[in-house]
Protein backbone atom coordinates (compact mmCIF):
# COMPACT_ATOMS: atom_id res chain seq x y z
CA UNK A 1 0.00 0.00 0.00
CA UNK A 2 0.85 3.53 -0.81
CA UNK A 3 1.42 5.47 2.53
CA UNK A 4 2.67 8.90 3.49
CA UNK A 5 4.20 7.97 6.75
CA UNK A 6 6.13 10.71 7.10
CA UNK A 7 3.34 13.40 7.43
CA UNK A 8 2.12 11.80 10.17
CA UNK A 9 4.40 12.58 13.58
CA UNK A 10 4.35 15.19 16.10
CA UNK A 11 8.25 16.34 16.32
CA UNK A 12 9.70 19.70 16.57
CA UNK A 13 10.02 19.67 12.71
CA UNK A 14 6.54 19.25 12.03
CA UNK A 15 5.80 21.75 13.83
CA UNK A 16 7.78 24.38 11.30
CA UNK A 17 6.66 26.44 8.76
CA UNK A 18 6.74 24.08 5.74
CA UNK A 19 7.92 26.80 3.66
CA UNK A 20 10.51 27.51 5.47
CA UNK A 21 11.29 24.00 5.36
CA UNK A 22 11.13 23.29 1.74
CA UNK A 23 13.33 26.82 1.17
CA UNK A 24 15.61 25.13 4.01
CA UNK A 25 15.97 21.85 2.34
CA UNK A 26 15.98 23.51 -1.27
CA UNK A 27 19.56 25.63 -0.77
CA UNK A 28 20.63 22.54 1.61
CA UNK A 29 20.15 20.01 -1.78
CA UNK A 30 21.52 22.43 -4.49
CA UNK A 31 24.28 23.63 -2.38
CA UNK A 32 25.54 20.12 -1.34
CA UNK A 33 25.19 18.71 -4.98
CA UNK A 34 27.84 21.26 -6.43
CA UNK A 35 30.06 20.85 -2.78
CA UNK A 36 33.44 19.22 -4.20
CA UNK A 37 35.54 19.13 -0.66
CA UNK A 38 35.58 16.67 1.85
CA UNK A 39 35.35 18.75 4.72
CA UNK A 40 32.23 20.05 3.17
CA UNK A 41 30.54 17.61 2.42
CA UNK A 42 31.17 15.81 5.86
CA UNK A 43 29.96 18.11 7.84
CA UNK A 44 26.54 18.70 5.66
CA UNK A 45 26.28 14.90 5.88
CA UNK A 46 26.81 15.66 9.71
CA UNK A 47 24.57 17.96 9.66
CA UNK A 48 21.65 16.01 7.39
CA UNK A 49 21.73 13.04 9.85
CA UNK A 50 21.40 14.99 12.90
CA UNK A 51 18.26 16.11 11.61
CA UNK A 52 17.36 12.19 11.63
CA UNK A 53 17.84 12.53 15.33
CA UNK A 54 15.28 15.33 16.23
CA UNK A 55 13.33 13.46 19.09
CA UNK A 56 9.45 12.73 17.80
CA UNK A 57 10.65 11.68 13.94
CA UNK A 58 9.55 7.98 13.22
CA UNK A 59 13.29 6.47 12.94
CA UNK A 60 12.71 3.69 12.20
CA UNK A 61 10.78 4.31 8.82
CA UNK A 62 13.42 7.00 8.02
CA UNK A 63 16.17 4.61 8.46
CA UNK A 64 13.91 2.24 6.18
CA UNK A 65 14.19 5.22 3.86
CA UNK A 66 17.65 5.75 3.90
CA UNK A 67 17.87 1.95 3.27
CA UNK A 68 16.67 2.50 -0.59
CA UNK A 69 19.87 4.86 -1.11
CA UNK A 70 22.60 2.66 0.79
CA UNK A 71 21.83 -0.09 -1.56
CA UNK A 72 22.30 1.75 -4.59
CA UNK A 73 25.80 3.47 -2.66
CA UNK A 74 26.79 -0.07 -1.91
CA UNK A 75 26.55 -1.17 -5.64
CA UNK A 76 28.11 2.13 -6.74
CA UNK A 77 31.10 1.12 -4.19
CA UNK A 78 31.38 -2.51 -5.49
CA UNK A 79 31.27 -0.78 -9.08
CA UNK A 80 33.30 2.64 -9.54
CA UNK A 81 36.79 1.36 -7.23
CA UNK A 82 37.39 -1.18 -9.74
CA UNK A 83 36.71 0.52 -13.05
CA UNK A 84 37.23 4.19 -12.52
CA UNK A 85 41.28 4.36 -13.85
CA UNK A 86 43.96 6.00 -12.38
CA UNK A 87 46.56 5.86 -9.44
CA UNK A 88 46.34 2.30 -7.80
CA UNK A 89 45.70 2.34 -4.15
CA UNK A 90 45.82 -1.24 -3.63
CA UNK A 91 46.27 -4.49 -5.27
CA UNK A 92 44.30 -8.01 -4.77
CA UNK A 93 45.39 -10.74 -7.08
CA UNK A 94 44.51 -9.44 -10.79
CA UNK A 95 41.96 -7.14 -8.93
CA UNK A 96 43.12 -3.14 -8.99
CA UNK A 97 41.69 -0.62 -6.81
CA UNK A 98 41.66 2.95 -8.53
CA UNK A 99 42.23 5.99 -5.80
CA UNK A 100 39.79 8.21 -8.12
CA UNK A 101 36.60 5.88 -8.20
CA UNK A 102 37.47 5.49 -4.49
CA UNK A 103 37.10 9.51 -3.79
CA UNK A 104 34.74 9.70 -6.65
CA UNK A 105 32.39 6.84 -4.41
CA UNK A 106 33.25 8.56 -1.04
CA UNK A 107 31.78 12.05 -2.38
CA UNK A 108 28.80 10.40 -4.06
CA UNK A 109 27.81 8.70 -0.78
CA UNK A 110 28.20 11.83 1.02
CA UNK A 111 26.11 13.65 -1.26
CA UNK A 112 23.19 11.59 -1.22
CA UNK A 113 23.08 10.49 2.14
CA UNK A 114 22.73 14.28 2.91
CA UNK A 115 20.44 15.36 0.78
CA UNK A 116 18.38 12.53 1.19
CA UNK A 117 18.02 12.93 4.89
CA UNK A 118 17.38 16.54 4.38
CA UNK A 119 14.76 15.93 2.10
CA UNK A 120 12.81 12.95 4.08
CA UNK A 121 13.10 15.18 7.30
CA UNK A 122 12.19 18.66 6.23
CA UNK A 123 10.00 17.74 3.24
CA UNK A 124 8.81 14.21 2.87
CA UNK A 125 7.46 15.37 6.97
CA UNK A 126 4.92 17.49 4.99
CA UNK A 127 1.46 16.65 4.26
CA UNK A 128 1.08 16.96 0.20
CA UNK A 129 -2.14 18.95 0.84
CA UNK A 130 0.56 21.69 2.88
CA UNK A 131 2.97 21.21 0.67
CA UNK A 132 0.73 22.26 -2.24
CA UNK A 133 -0.07 25.52 -0.58
CA UNK A 134 3.43 26.56 0.44
CA UNK A 135 4.60 25.85 -2.96
CA UNK A 136 1.76 28.01 -4.16
CA UNK A 137 2.92 31.17 -1.61
CA UNK A 138 6.46 30.55 -2.73
CA UNK A 139 5.44 31.44 -6.19
CA UNK A 140 5.00 27.81 -7.73
CA UNK A 141 2.33 28.74 -10.93
CA UNK A 142 -1.17 27.76 -9.14
CA UNK A 143 -1.68 25.22 -12.16
CA UNK A 144 0.48 22.88 -11.43
CA UNK A 145 0.19 23.27 -7.84
CA UNK A 146 -3.57 22.03 -8.78
CA UNK A 147 -2.15 19.10 -10.83
CA UNK A 148 0.00 18.37 -7.83
CA UNK A 149 -3.08 18.24 -5.96
CA UNK A 150 -5.07 16.63 -8.03
CA UNK A 151 -3.01 13.85 -9.03
CA UNK A 152 -1.81 13.18 -4.92
CA UNK A 153 -5.86 12.91 -4.22
CA UNK A 154 -6.50 10.51 -6.43
CA UNK A 155 -3.01 8.09 -6.16
CA UNK A 156 -4.91 6.01 -3.06
CA UNK A 157 -7.97 6.25 -5.38
CA UNK A 158 -6.31 4.30 -8.48
CA UNK A 159 -4.20 2.34 -6.48
CA UNK A 160 -7.67 0.69 -4.52
CA UNK A 161 -9.35 0.78 -8.41
CA UNK A 162 -5.82 -1.64 -9.00
CA UNK A 163 -5.99 -3.88 -6.55
CA UNK A 164 -9.38 -4.33 -7.34
CA UNK A 165 -8.85 -5.20 -11.22
CA UNK A 166 -5.66 -7.68 -9.91
CA UNK A 167 -7.65 -9.31 -7.65
CA UNK A 168 -10.34 -9.82 -10.50
CA UNK A 169 -7.40 -10.71 -12.74
CA UNK A 170 -6.36 -13.24 -9.54
CA UNK A 171 -9.99 -15.15 -9.45
CA UNK A 172 -9.69 -16.09 -13.03
CA UNK A 173 -6.44 -17.75 -12.69
CA UNK A 174 -3.81 -15.46 -13.87
CA UNK A 175 -0.26 -15.98 -13.25
CA UNK A 176 2.20 -13.83 -14.46
CA UNK A 177 4.77 -15.49 -16.71
CA UNK A 178 7.54 -14.98 -19.79
CA UNK A 179 4.86 -14.36 -22.48
CA UNK A 180 2.54 -12.86 -24.52
CA UNK A 181 -0.53 -13.70 -22.78
CA UNK A 182 1.13 -11.94 -19.87
CA UNK A 183 1.62 -8.80 -21.35
CA UNK A 184 -1.29 -8.52 -23.27
CA UNK A 185 -3.04 -8.69 -19.77
CA UNK A 186 -1.03 -6.11 -18.23
CA UNK A 187 -1.34 -3.67 -21.18
CA UNK A 188 -5.17 -4.10 -20.97
CA UNK A 189 -4.78 -3.58 -16.80
CA UNK A 190 -2.93 -0.16 -17.50
CA UNK A 191 -4.86 0.69 -20.50
CA UNK A 192 -8.32 -0.05 -18.01
CA UNK A 193 -6.55 2.59 -14.89
CA UNK A 194 -6.03 5.14 -17.23
CA UNK A 195 -9.50 4.72 -18.69
CA UNK A 196 -10.95 4.66 -15.63
CA UNK A 197 -9.01 7.77 -14.66
CA UNK A 198 -9.75 9.57 -17.67
CA UNK A 199 -13.51 9.28 -16.82
CA UNK A 200 -13.37 9.58 -13.19
CA UNK A 201 -11.66 13.08 -13.74
CA UNK A 202 -14.40 13.94 -16.09
CA UNK A 203 -16.72 13.12 -13.60
CA UNK A 204 -15.18 14.88 -10.92
CA UNK A 205 -14.42 17.77 -12.46
CA UNK A 206 -17.72 18.41 -13.59
CA UNK A 207 -19.03 17.95 -9.44
CA UNK A 208 -16.31 20.50 -8.90
CA UNK A 209 -17.86 22.68 -11.80
CA UNK A 210 -21.22 22.38 -9.88
CA UNK A 211 -20.10 23.48 -6.58
CA UNK A 212 -18.73 26.36 -7.58
CA UNK A 213 -14.85 25.44 -8.79
CA UNK A 214 -13.35 28.51 -10.56
CA UNK A 215 -9.81 26.94 -10.91
CA UNK A 216 -8.64 27.84 -7.60
CA UNK A 217 -8.26 25.65 -3.75
CA UNK A 218 -8.57 28.34 -1.70
CA UNK A 219 -6.88 26.84 1.65
CA UNK A 220 -8.23 27.22 5.27
CA UNK A 221 -4.82 26.54 6.42
CA UNK A 222 -2.90 29.08 8.17
CA UNK A 223 0.91 28.85 9.09
CA UNK A 224 0.51 30.43 12.62
CA UNK A 225 3.73 32.16 13.72
CA UNK A 226 6.17 29.97 16.33
CA UNK A 227 9.30 30.65 18.46
CA UNK A 228 10.69 27.60 16.62
CA UNK A 229 10.14 29.20 13.04
CA UNK A 230 12.52 31.75 13.80
CA UNK A 231 15.24 29.57 15.77
CA UNK A 232 14.87 27.05 12.79
CA UNK A 233 15.36 30.16 10.02
CA UNK A 234 18.62 31.16 12.12
CA UNK A 235 20.16 27.90 12.58
CA UNK A 236 19.53 27.19 8.62
CA UNK A 237 20.94 30.09 7.77
CA UNK A 238 24.07 29.90 10.22
CA UNK A 239 24.67 26.10 8.90
CA UNK A 240 24.33 27.35 5.21
CA UNK A 241 27.01 30.19 5.65
CA UNK A 242 29.24 27.89 7.67
CA UNK A 243 28.79 24.71 4.73
CA UNK A 244 29.38 27.38 2.29
CA UNK A 245 32.56 28.58 4.08
CA UNK A 246 34.22 25.35 4.79
CA UNK A 247 33.60 24.78 0.59
CA UNK A 248 35.71 27.99 0.02
CA UNK A 249 38.27 28.02 2.38
CA UNK A 250 39.50 24.69 1.12
CA UNK B 1 14.86 4.65 -15.02
CA UNK B 2 16.40 7.35 -12.88
CA UNK B 3 19.33 9.12 -11.38
CA UNK B 4 20.11 8.85 -8.17
CA UNK B 5 21.15 12.14 -5.82
CA UNK B 6 24.47 12.96 -5.60
CA UNK B 7 26.33 11.74 -8.68
CA UNK B 8 25.40 14.23 -11.27
CA UNK B 9 27.71 17.80 -11.50
CA UNK B 10 26.19 20.85 -10.75
CA UNK B 11 25.93 22.33 -14.51
CA UNK B 12 24.56 19.13 -15.81
CA UNK B 13 21.74 19.13 -12.63
CA UNK B 14 21.40 23.01 -13.74
CA UNK B 15 21.17 22.48 -17.67
CA UNK B 16 18.65 19.68 -16.53
CA UNK B 17 16.27 21.39 -14.19
CA UNK B 18 16.45 24.28 -16.69
CA UNK B 19 15.03 22.27 -19.64
CA UNK B 20 12.53 20.42 -17.32
CA UNK B 21 11.16 23.95 -16.04
CA UNK B 22 11.00 25.22 -19.97
CA UNK B 23 9.11 21.94 -20.69
CA UNK B 24 6.87 22.38 -17.53
CA UNK B 25 5.89 25.90 -18.82
CA UNK B 26 5.17 25.26 -21.93
CA UNK B 27 2.92 22.30 -20.78
CA UNK B 28 1.00 24.02 -18.02
CA UNK B 29 0.24 26.38 -20.83
CA UNK B 30 -0.59 23.60 -23.13
CA UNK B 31 -3.28 22.49 -20.52
CA UNK B 32 -6.05 24.67 -19.79
CA UNK B 33 -7.94 24.36 -16.66
CA UNK B 34 -10.76 22.32 -17.83
CA UNK B 35 -7.83 19.33 -18.31
CA UNK B 36 -5.90 20.01 -15.53
CA UNK B 37 -8.19 17.42 -13.62
CA UNK B 38 -7.90 14.92 -16.03
CA UNK B 39 -4.07 15.17 -16.55
CA UNK B 40 -3.97 14.90 -12.77
CA UNK B 41 -5.70 11.77 -12.69
CA UNK B 42 -3.78 10.42 -15.33
CA UNK B 43 -0.76 11.38 -13.67
CA UNK B 44 -1.88 9.46 -10.55
CA UNK B 45 -2.90 6.38 -13.02
CA UNK B 46 0.67 6.87 -14.26
CA UNK B 47 2.10 6.90 -10.86
CA UNK B 48 0.20 3.51 -9.95
CA UNK B 49 1.15 1.70 -13.10
CA UNK B 50 4.64 2.60 -13.15
CA UNK B 51 4.49 -0.03 -9.81
CA UNK B 52 3.90 -2.74 -11.97
CA UNK B 53 6.60 -5.39 -12.36
CA UNK B 54 6.26 -7.20 -15.50
CA UNK B 55 8.01 -11.27 -15.14
CA UNK B 56 10.95 -11.30 -17.74
CA UNK B 57 12.57 -15.01 -17.05
CA UNK B 58 13.49 -15.37 -13.56
CA UNK B 59 13.45 -11.61 -12.90
CA UNK B 60 11.08 -8.61 -13.18
CA UNK B 61 11.33 -4.91 -14.85
CA UNK B 62 9.21 -2.43 -13.62
CA UNK B 63 7.26 -0.39 -16.63
CA UNK B 64 8.17 3.05 -17.30
CA UNK B 65 5.43 3.98 -20.13
CA UNK B 66 6.50 7.20 -21.11
CA UNK B 67 5.71 6.50 -24.38
CA UNK B 68 2.15 6.18 -23.51
CA UNK B 69 1.69 9.07 -21.37
CA UNK B 70 3.18 11.44 -24.04
CA UNK B 71 0.72 9.94 -26.62
CA UNK B 72 -2.67 10.58 -24.07
CA UNK B 73 -1.08 14.35 -22.52
CA UNK B 74 1.52 15.59 -25.30
CA UNK B 75 3.49 18.55 -23.90
CA UNK B 76 1.40 17.93 -20.70
CA UNK B 77 3.24 15.03 -19.98
CA UNK B 78 6.24 17.37 -18.27
CA UNK B 79 4.43 18.64 -15.71
CA UNK B 80 2.59 15.41 -15.18
CA UNK B 81 5.74 13.32 -14.95
CA UNK B 82 7.30 16.22 -12.53
CA UNK B 83 4.46 16.09 -10.20
CA UNK B 84 4.76 12.25 -10.62
CA UNK B 85 8.46 12.43 -9.77
CA UNK B 86 7.72 14.34 -6.80
CA UNK B 87 5.43 12.77 -5.25
CA UNK B 88 7.56 9.43 -5.65
CA UNK B 89 10.23 11.48 -3.52
CA UNK B 90 8.38 12.43 -1.06
CA UNK B 91 6.06 8.94 -0.37
CA UNK B 92 9.10 6.67 -1.38
CA UNK B 93 13.06 8.45 -1.44
CA UNK B 94 13.07 7.48 -4.88
CA UNK B 95 14.64 11.29 -5.36
CA UNK B 96 15.67 14.05 -3.59
CA UNK B 97 14.90 18.11 -5.39
CA UNK B 98 18.56 18.42 -7.21
CA UNK B 99 18.18 15.64 -9.46
CA UNK B 100 14.43 16.12 -10.25
CA UNK B 101 14.56 18.11 -13.31
CA UNK B 102 16.82 15.63 -14.95
CA UNK B 103 15.01 12.89 -14.04
CA UNK B 104 12.00 14.81 -15.62
CA UNK B 105 14.02 15.38 -18.48
CA UNK B 106 14.67 11.64 -18.94
CA UNK B 107 11.13 10.50 -18.74
CA UNK B 108 9.29 13.91 -20.46
CA UNK B 109 11.32 14.72 -23.14
CA UNK B 110 11.05 11.42 -25.00
CA UNK B 111 7.05 11.32 -23.73
CA UNK B 112 6.61 14.45 -26.27
CA UNK B 113 9.40 13.58 -28.82
CA UNK B 114 6.95 10.15 -29.40
CA UNK B 115 4.13 12.23 -29.31
CA UNK B 116 4.90 14.45 -32.01
CA UNK B 117 6.72 11.20 -34.23
CA UNK B 118 3.66 8.54 -33.34
CA UNK B 119 0.69 10.92 -31.77
CA UNK B 120 -0.93 10.38 -35.47
CA UNK B 121 0.29 6.91 -36.72
CA UNK B 122 -1.92 5.34 -33.45
CA UNK B 123 -4.47 6.55 -35.27
CA UNK B 124 -3.81 5.27 -38.26
CA UNK B 125 -4.91 1.66 -40.40
CA UNK B 126 -4.24 -1.30 -37.82
CA UNK B 127 -0.90 -2.13 -39.96
CA UNK B 128 0.33 1.46 -39.45
CA UNK B 129 -0.35 1.61 -35.76
CA UNK B 130 0.70 -0.85 -33.90
CA UNK B 131 4.46 -1.06 -35.45
CA UNK B 132 4.00 2.94 -34.91
CA UNK B 133 2.71 1.88 -31.45
CA UNK B 134 5.75 -0.55 -30.55
CA UNK B 135 8.05 2.14 -32.04
CA UNK B 136 6.68 4.80 -29.96
CA UNK B 137 7.71 2.33 -26.61
CA UNK B 138 11.13 1.53 -27.62
CA UNK B 139 12.44 4.70 -28.57
CA UNK B 140 10.73 6.44 -25.62
CA UNK B 141 12.60 4.05 -23.21
CA UNK B 142 15.50 4.17 -25.52
CA UNK B 143 15.66 7.89 -25.59
CA UNK B 144 15.23 8.18 -22.17
CA UNK B 145 18.29 5.95 -21.53
CA UNK B 146 20.24 8.10 -23.82
CA UNK B 147 19.44 11.59 -21.96
CA UNK B 148 20.36 9.38 -18.63
CA UNK B 149 23.71 8.72 -20.19
CA UNK B 150 24.57 11.75 -21.60
CA UNK B 151 23.98 13.46 -18.05
CA UNK B 152 26.47 11.06 -16.31
CA UNK B 153 29.24 11.05 -19.65
CA UNK B 154 29.06 15.06 -19.37
CA UNK B 155 29.09 14.68 -15.40
CA UNK B 156 32.45 12.57 -16.03
CA UNK B 157 33.83 11.24 -19.14
CA UNK B 158 34.85 7.96 -17.48
CA UNK B 159 31.46 7.28 -17.45
CA UNK B 160 31.31 6.13 -20.83
CA UNK B 161 31.28 2.28 -19.90
CA UNK B 162 28.33 3.10 -17.19
CA UNK B 163 26.62 4.61 -19.86
CA UNK B 164 26.99 1.70 -22.55
CA UNK B 165 25.51 -0.52 -19.82
CA UNK B 166 22.48 1.66 -19.15
CA UNK B 167 21.59 1.61 -22.57
CA UNK B 168 22.36 -1.88 -23.08
CA UNK B 169 20.82 -2.96 -19.92
CA UNK B 170 17.75 -1.71 -21.16
CA UNK B 171 17.27 -3.12 -24.66
CA UNK B 172 14.95 -5.87 -22.59
CA UNK B 173 12.68 -2.79 -21.12
CA UNK B 174 12.59 -1.26 -24.59
CA UNK B 175 11.05 -4.51 -26.13
CA UNK B 176 8.60 -5.14 -23.56
CA UNK B 177 7.39 -1.31 -23.20
CA UNK B 178 6.93 -1.33 -26.99
CA UNK B 179 4.89 -4.68 -26.77
CA UNK B 180 2.88 -2.90 -23.93
CA UNK B 181 2.38 0.19 -25.64
CA UNK B 182 1.02 -1.56 -28.61
CA UNK B 183 -1.72 -3.56 -26.65
CA UNK B 184 -2.43 -0.55 -24.65
CA UNK B 185 -2.90 1.75 -27.72
CA UNK B 186 -4.64 -1.04 -29.57
CA UNK B 187 -7.00 -1.25 -26.18
CA UNK B 188 -7.56 2.35 -26.32
CA UNK B 189 -8.58 2.37 -29.86
CA UNK B 190 -11.57 -0.02 -29.16
CA UNK B 191 -12.79 1.62 -25.56
CA UNK B 192 -11.77 4.91 -25.74
CA UNK B 193 -9.93 6.57 -28.63
CA UNK B 194 -10.25 10.34 -26.96
CA UNK B 195 -7.64 9.29 -24.61
CA UNK B 196 -4.99 9.32 -27.74
CA UNK B 197 -5.26 13.12 -28.21
CA UNK B 198 -4.79 12.57 -31.98
CA UNK B 199 -8.60 11.69 -31.91
CA UNK B 200 -9.69 15.35 -31.85
CA UNK B 201 -9.59 15.50 -34.99
CA UNK B 202 -11.67 12.65 -35.04
CA UNK B 203 -13.88 13.60 -32.76
CA UNK B 204 -14.45 17.06 -34.26
CA UNK B 205 -15.50 14.83 -37.23
CA UNK B 206 -18.00 12.47 -35.56
CA UNK B 207 -20.64 15.40 -35.05
CA UNK B 208 -21.21 16.26 -37.70
CA UNK B 209 -21.92 12.95 -38.86
CA UNK B 210 -23.97 12.33 -36.20
CA UNK B 211 -26.36 15.34 -37.80
CA UNK B 212 -26.22 13.41 -41.12
CA UNK B 213 -27.87 10.69 -39.08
Amino acid sequence: MIAETMAQGHSLLHRIDPRLRVLAAAFFSCAVAVFQTFTALSAACLAALVLLLVPGLNFRETGRRLMVVVWFLLLLWCLLPLTYEGAIAAKIGVVSIYWPGVRLSAQITLKSLAIIAVFTTLVATIPVNTLGQSLARLGVPAKLVYLLLMCYRYIFVIEQEYHRLVAAMKIRGFRPRTNLHTYRSYAYLIGMLFVRAATRADRVYQAMRCRGFDGRFHSLATFPPHPANQWFALAAAFAMILLVGLEWMD
Amino acid sequence: MHISEGVLSGPVLLSGGALAAAGTAIGLKKLDYDRIARAGLLSAAFFVASLIHVPIGPSSVHLILSGIVGLMLGWGAFPAIVVALLLQGILFQFGGLTTLGVNTMIMAAPAVICFYLFGRLVHGRRAVALPAAFACGFVSILLGAVVAGAALMFTEENFLEVTLLIVSAHIPVMVIEGMITVFCVAFFRRVQPDLLPGARVADMAAPQERNEA
